[in-house]
């Protein structure tokens, strides 16, 4: 709730592009960039040690973590800190039914997806009343409580405890010649594209239009007849579902999960991707992932000891740069190729 | 009965600490209209500054007074030179920003001091209240001043003519600057001011959890959320939700077994949330009434 | 008379988006001057360009000094009144602590007090309502805290976005009656803004009409009121 007066609701969380604005802009080079960027990631795996193709697999994971916090704070206006906690779900179902189902690893994906949309919808439901900042502490609430519930004694026969569950790493199918880093990057590669592009015709469909509806003028947006309370408890468990099969790749990824792996720390990191890629831009989640993988690394490496400040440091500095995320400067760049002379105010 | 007494007593002394922090987390949203994530970790370094100045060997109340300027100072400046170039910037940038503040501060204090515990003394000694068992003499004096700091405040803003500057600048920028207030500098007062009443409780509460550049992170959060069960619009409200949110994990640790200490913080935060979905502006808070 | 406002070449917008294409006018201390023009003629964008609120180029000169450039508060301070579209008001804050804050850079204790009690005598029911949350009080009231917030500032001039923009019309013409006598008593300049041209032309000395960012037609108020086209698209007759 804003101390503000006389608002007009919030003050808007992502800065919405204008639509004309934005099919000249970023629609068009969607293909443009789209394809090339496709071939090399096919021949990536080829070039590169394994140890980097693993790196690429968890930034591409943390992007699809990142896809589902964009549906529901960037394309939603919901706030959520507690994005960690559909992560953990998702990594948890995936660990629990294949170390003690048996269930082999890409099933694993569509059953977390569920259960966290599940979650995530039953979670929405409540947190309709809840708006800005209130609606940031239950969700901080959630994240706080995962690890601890995680770790709780009467279901340590299921979670393993402190001590987590360690998972088995595939093999590349039908006795394919890759590696399982290489077989794992593209099969994470597969289901980040589908995901990508499901999303993306969810946000230009008629349904993407009420959710933006809702978070740019709720009561506008009901007044037109939009059902706000479905919408957005669906956004809610739609999103967990992106961060829960988000989550299960990462589990088999990693190979591990254990509860410390997931506190809050993880759904500020979430966070931190989605502004830096763009809020409300969904190829931003790349970049987001890659700062969350990466950044933390170069800040060890330039100082040990001061690894913290330099990593402030080079977020304050990008966002001093790009003050709306990787987003803001594509957009600006496309705007100014496309040859769009803004009429300055002499 | 005289272990529930007890634990409501050692519930209203942390919640002494909570009640605090929620102050100065209601102060500076009242001043600048969001949370300042980074709150903790401004105390925290105030706190260590008050350390250092007394390992120099200034004077305790001194060193306590000190540390109050040079944190106004620093809130103010900090606001000036960091969040005024992204003025514009969209609500999570700013939020991203908070974040990086945080890191920095966290690691410079690592740094600088490193990561050893300290020992944080108390003025007030730490001798049962009046021979009494129930709490010590500085928990007592912590929940003094923090009544004191409220105090304060009250008359800060209800009566003086910068207070109701401030008050008409988070309100309402646009109209304050068409009767002439400087918002710039009513903001950049309300980080001073915050970080001050940061700096005092931390360093009311070192002595308690012993000082380390980690010391506030959860008490931040339950501070946080203290304020956030008193309604964030009100000061009044935010210690009394920082006392009860004490008294409430206490008694929940206690009395509910499968509790225990495992689940103490996430039950304190899980009532929290349903008095928020019952009551969405808090306790005493004001929800604002839209104007369609 | 002489010339209180002074602008020359006003050009203003939002972003990419231009809005004032030059316009040329001026005020004469004591007079009351209106602009008049249609939805997004840039009424409204003009009081904005004068108080620095938006990006502005161009000339504005007021009591003789450059005020274009100047940020709000600045502007604020050397004695120009702005009343928003929407009031404005502080709705968290009483009624009285609205108008206090009409009087914030003013040092005169006694002379706020006194002008405080001088708005209630203008408007009773704002005494009546001095202590309750000004977002509780109606349209009317709250255009009058507005306006009597502005009073606050002791300014040499003061300027009205569409006041009577949703009011009854037995308060628009209270309101009105209020702003003339204001003007004649205590010789406060106005600029008022407004889409109801008869209502506007009816206590102005001087009148602009604006269309899409320019200036079209200037003159006294009584000559604009007879002028054939705007009778017929403004004042419907």
């Amino acid at each position: 709730m804003s101390v503000q007066d006389d608002v007009i609701a919030h003050p808007p969380i992502a800065a919405p592009v204008p639509a004309r604005r934005r099919k000249v802009g970023v629609g068009a080079s969607a293909l443009t960039w789209g394809i090339p960027l496709l071939a090399a990631a096919l021949i990536l795996p080829f070039l590169v040690k394994n140890f980097l193709i693993f790196q690429v697999t968890l930034v591409m994971v943390y992007a699809i973590a990142i896809m589902g916090l964009n549906l529901l704070t960037g394309f939603n206006g919901q706030f959520s800190l507690g994005h960690s906690a559909f992560y953990a779900i998702g990594a948890y179902t995936a660990a629990i039914l294949m170390e003690m189902g048996g269930v082999p690893y890409a099933l694993t994906l569509p059953v977390a997806g569920l259960v966290c949309f599940l979650a995530g919808f039953l979670f929405g439901l409540p947190a309709l009343r809840l708006e800005g900042l209130y609606l940031a502490l239950a969700t901080f609430a959630l994240a706080v409580a995962t690890p601890q519930l995680l770790k709780f004694s009467p279901f340590e026969h299921w979670t393993g405890g402190v001590q987590g569950i360690v998972v088995i790493k595939p093999d590349a199918p039908f006795g394919l010649p890759l590696s399982q880093d290489q077989w794992l990057y593209f099969f994470t590669l597969a289901v980040g594209t589908v995901l990508f592009w499901t999303a993306r015709n969810l946000v230009r469909s008629r349904t993407g239009r009420a959710m933006m509806a809702i978070r740019d003028n709720p009561i506008a947006a009901r007044s037109m007849g939009v059902n706000t309370a479905l919408y957005k408890s669906l956004t809610f468990g739609v999103s967990a579902l992106y961060t829960g099969i988000a989550g299960a790749l990462g589990a088999i990824v990693v190979q591990f999960v254990a509860p410390d792996s997931f506190t809050f720390a993880l759904s500020i990191g979430l966070l931190v991707g989605l502004v830096v890629g763009g809020v409300g831009w969904l190829p931003g989640a790349l970049f987001g992932g890659a700062f969350v993988l990466f950044v933390p690394n170069i800040a060890e490496h330039v100082s040990k000891g001061l690894s913290g400040a330099v990593y402030g440091l080079i977020l304050i500095l990008l966002i001093y740069l790009m003050p709306s995320g990787v987003a803001g400067f594509v957009r600006a760049a496309a705007g100014y190729l496309n040859g769009a002379r803004k009429r300055r105010v002499t | 009965m005289e272990l529930f007494v007890q634990q409501v007593l050692a519930g209203l002394a942390t919640g002494g600490i909570y009640a605090c922090v929620a102050l100065a987390v209601v102060m500076i949203y009242q001043a600048i209209d969001h949370l300042n994530f980074a709150q903790g970790e401004m105390a925290m370094f105030s706190t260590f500054i008050a350390w250092q100045l007394l390992q120099w060997g200034v004077p305790y109340w001194a060193a306590f007074v000190l540390t109050i300027g040079i944190s106004f100072v620093a809130g103010a400046l900090i606001e000036r030179i960091v969040f005024k170039p992204i003025q514009n910037a969209p609500v999570l940038s700013h939020v991203v920003v908070f974040i990086a503040l945080f890191a920095i501060l966290n690691s410079l204090a690592g740094f600088i001091w490193d990561f050893s515990i300290k020992e944080f003394p108390t003025p007030f000694g730490s001798s049962p209240l009046l021979g009494s068992g129930l709490i010590s003499s500085h928990q007592a004096g912590m929940i003094a001043v923090t009544l004191l700091v409220l105090l304060f405040l009250y008359v800060f803003f209800r009566y003086t003519r910068v207070g109701l500057a401030m008050r008409a600048a988070a309100g309402n920028p646009e109209s304050a600057r068409l009767v002439g207030i400087r918002v710039g500098w009513m903001v950049a007062l309300g980080w001073g001011m915050a970080a001050a009443i940061g700096a005092i409780a931390g360093m009311l509460i070192a002595p308690v959890v012993f000082l380390e550049p980690n010391m506030m992170l959860s008490i931040l959060l339950y501070g946080f959320a203290g304020a956030v069960l008193g309604g964030l619009t009100s000061p009044g409200g935010a210690v009394i939700g920082g006392f009860s949110l004490g008294v409430l994990e206490n008694l929940a640790g206690t009395y509910i077994p499968v509790v225990g200490s495992e689940l103490k913080h996430p039950i304190a935060l899980v009532v929290i949330v349903a008095v928020l979905v019952l009551k969405p502006g808090g306790l005493f808070g004001r929800v604002a009434v839209q104007r369609v | 008379m002489t010339t209180l406002l002074d602008v020359r070449g006003l050009r203003a917008g939002y972003g990419p988006i231009q809005v004032l294409h030059g316009l040329d006018f001026s005020l004469d201390e004591g007079g009351v001057t209106t602009l008049l023009g249609a939805n997004g003629a840039g009424k409204t964008t003009t009081l904005r360009a004068l108080c620095g609120m938006i990006r502005t180029a161009g000339d504005v000169m007021f009591a003789g000094q450059r005020i274009t450039g100047r940020s709000t508060e600045d502007v604020v301070r050397l004695g120009i009144a702005h009343v928003p579209q929407g009031r404005g008001t502080f709705t968290r804050l009483t009624v009285e602590e609205n108008l206090q804050l009409g009087a914030v850079t003013r040092g005169d204790r006694p002379g706020i007090a006194a002008d405080i009690e001088r708005i209630y005598g203008y408007f009773p029911i704002l005494k009546k309502r001095r202590l309750q949350q000004a977002g509780t009080l109606s349209g009317g009231e709250q255009q009058m805290l507005a306006v009597g917030r502005a009073l606050m500032l002791r300014p040499r001039l003061m300027l009205l976005d569409e006041p009577s923009f949703g009011l009854a019309p037995l308060i628009v013409r209270e309101l009105f009656d209020i702003l003339s006598t204001v003007n004649r008593d205590e010789g406060v300049s106005m600029l008022i803004v407004e889409q109801n041209a008869a209502l506007a032309l009816g206590i102005a000395d001087q009148a602009y009409l604006l269309e899409t960012g320019r200036i079209v037609m200037s003159g006294t108020a009584a000559a604009i009121r007879e002028d054939e086209t705007v009778r017929r698209s403004y004042l419907g007759y």
